[in-house]
């Protein structure tokens, strides 16, 4: 019995990962490339579920996209031409890692211009705080 | 005064997340903006679902205005959608174009004859493949081209008299179109 369930749990596990793996099988000249291709499609975003990467996603129009992704990389077209192929369609919004251009330097910088204002707050804090500390410093110093 | 400290900044913390949700609501974050508008459309030529023997193309619609509406059988919204374009469709002093995006000519074919078919013409892209030039990505989504070839503007999500009427109608009169519609 025990055996028997051990089987089927198994059968079960194998059954997963074939489906996993069965996305789309695409003919890879070499492994190399299968890597390139994968790791170009980590880098690109599925238009219709937007948290999902174009590697992983099962929608239609990513199968779709990772096979002109593939064609393309047969054709020798390079990671950069096959990005700006869709960013020309589908707009920055396709890239995990939008470019660095003046409509997005808020979304690069943003970040650092909140960091420095903090830091600037507590430098005008500590700084405020000293201050009369400093005036009765003499006396202070004697508690340590 | 000391004692307010953490409360202006727990203040502080909930302005930002109340303004993250105030600016967030007031748009659809799932939209992608086209990169195509004020650029000449693809080149495309497709069959047509009623005549799968012959095409539409480009370059046969150029000359004048035209709307291509992406639809398809498996798309729920789409039903939605129907009616108004039923409604509208023909008072829009351009030609319609369905655009059945991704589907099974039977499938298109049953759909149009249960919720009617509003359009001049229906074009049927079996693999999608096309869509992708168009930067489709899902359906229902509508497209102005002007006469030139050139994408004036685009619609992602079902078309409502709402949307027809701010924006679509006006857009049509820019390209010197008077609808029959009453706006």
């Amino acid at each position: 019995m025990m055996r028997r369930l051990r089987f089927a749990v198994l059968g079960l596990m194998l059954g997963v990962a074939f489906a996993a793996t069965a996305i789309d099988a695409l003919p890879f000249k070499n492994t190399a490339q299968e890597v390139r291709f994968q790791n170009l499609t980590r880098q690109l975003r599925c238009l219709v579920c937007q948290n999902e990467d174009l590697a992983d996603s099962n929608a239609k129009l990513a199968q779709d996209l990772r096979l002109v992704i593939f064609q393309q990389m047969q054709a020798g077209r390079s990671d950069a031409q096959i990005k700006q192929w869709l960013v020309d369609r589908y707009s920055d919004y396709v890239l995990y890692k939008p470019p660095l251009k003046p409509s997005n330097y808020a979304l690069w910088f943003g970040p650092f211009v909140v960091l420095l204002l903090g830091a600037l707050g507590v430098v005008i804090y500590l700084r405020r705080r000293a201050q009369p500390q400093m005036a009765s410093a003499p006396d202070e110093e004697e508690d340590w | 005064m000391k004692l307010y400290l953490p409360l202006l900044g727990f203040l502080a913390v909930v302005g930002l997340f109340g303004f993250g949700l105030w600016w967030n609501s007031g748009h659809n974050t799932t939209l992608v903006p086209s990169p195509l508008i004020g650029k000449p459309a693809p080149d495309w030529k497709l069959p047509l679902l009623y005549q799968p023997t012959q095409t539409l193309d480009k370059t046969a619609m150029l000359g004048r205005p035209y709307v291509i509406n992406v639809f398809a059988s498996w798309c729920y919204v789409c039903g939605d959608e129907a009616p108004v374009l039923m409604a509208w469709g023909h008072d829009l002093g351009v030609p319609l174009i369905g655009y059945d995006y991704r589907d099974k000519r039977a499938d298109a074919l049953a759909w149009l004859s249960k919720h009617g078919d509003p359009y001049t013409q229906v074009v049927s892209d079996e693999s999608g493949r096309t869509a992708i030039n168009f930067g489709v990505y899902g359906a229902p989504e509508t497209y102005l081209i002007d006469a030139q070839g050139i994408i004036r503007w685009k619609h992602i999500g079902p078309l409502t008299p709402g949307v027809i009427r701010d924006k679509l109608l006006p857009q049509l009169r820019k390209l010197g179109v008077r609808p029959k519609a009453a706006a």
